[in-house]
């Protein structure tokens, strides 16, 4: 997350409750909160309602944050545990992108079967897979930005990340795709 | 699971899954602000029949104040 040179003395102010020194973090860092959620979930409404609720969880434990340390990090770290929470229990659409190119070679409608199947693999995987896979191989975020956000080891998000791979293939394979 | 397997599992999921661009466009402040206003304890409509049902009984029924209170 961008790193914002916040004053300590506003930092202290939030951790004692200061609605004002809230505010102003709120607007500081709620467009990086937004853009790492909607990586997360893949759907703009989606985030927003999760930067909120971020931002809810960051003013509930306010009294737990150590202004030593970046409040981006642990912002970070709250809005990843809020869309891990939230694939826990939504399911992803399956929906088809709209800004996806349309091709008019006969390959498309394969190559469109195969995306749709892929969405719907990715889609069964557990939520803590679906996280790491994304960040990593779509977003290409690096391990230890991850790491960090998942507050787990950089050996433990490359373990993730290979188990959802061979979850993915192996999920494919079934449906008799092979990548 | 080879390198080239993996890169090609890497594409194929980066031309599946809807590709998000662009920041938040609109200052989501004046939501929060109305999330963090305390909200007034609403009673069910349902606890106010109840109450209701009672003191429409004690009226009719004086006798039946040194019971309730008995119980309570």
């Amino acid at each position: 997350m961008e790193v914002l040179d916040q004053p300590a003395e506003l930092l202290r102010n939030f951790a004692c409750g200061n609605i004002n020194a809230f505010e102003t973090l709120f607007r500081d860092y709620q467009g990086e909160v937004f853009r790492w959620t909607v990586r997360i979930v893949r759907d703009r409404g989606i985030a927003e309602d999760l930067t909120i609720e971020t931002f809810w969880r960051i003013h509930k434990a306010h009294a737990r944050f150590d202004p030593k340390r970046g409040f981006g990090s642990w912002a970070r770290r709250i809005a990843t545990n809020a869309a891990l929470d939230y694939l826990k229990t939504y399911r992803p659409t399956i929906d088809l992108p709209e800004d996806l190119p349309v091709q008019a070679n006969p390959d498309s409608a394969v190559q469109r079967d195969i995306r749709d199947r892929t969405r719907t693999a990715f889609a069964r995987l557990p939520a803590k897979l679906r996280v790491v896979a994304v960040l990593a191989l779509v977003e290409e975020e690096p391990y230890k930005e991850i790491a960090d956000a998942l507050r787990i080891s950089v050996g433990a998000t490359k373990l993730r990340v290979f188990r959802a791979l061979r979850l993915l293939r192996k999920d494919l394979k079934k449906q008799g795709i092979e990548p | 699971m080879t390198d080239n397997q993996e890169v090609k599992m890497r594409e194929l999921l980066k031309q599946s899954l809807k590709p998000v661009n662009g920041g938040l466009g609109r200052d989501l402040w004046p939501q929060m602000f109305s999330r963090l206003q305390p909200h007034p304890v609403t009673m069910p409509w349902f606890d106010w029949a109840l109450l209701a049902a009672l003191v429409l009984c004690l009226c009719l029924m004086p006798s039946a104040i040194p019971v309730i209170l008995y119980h309570l």
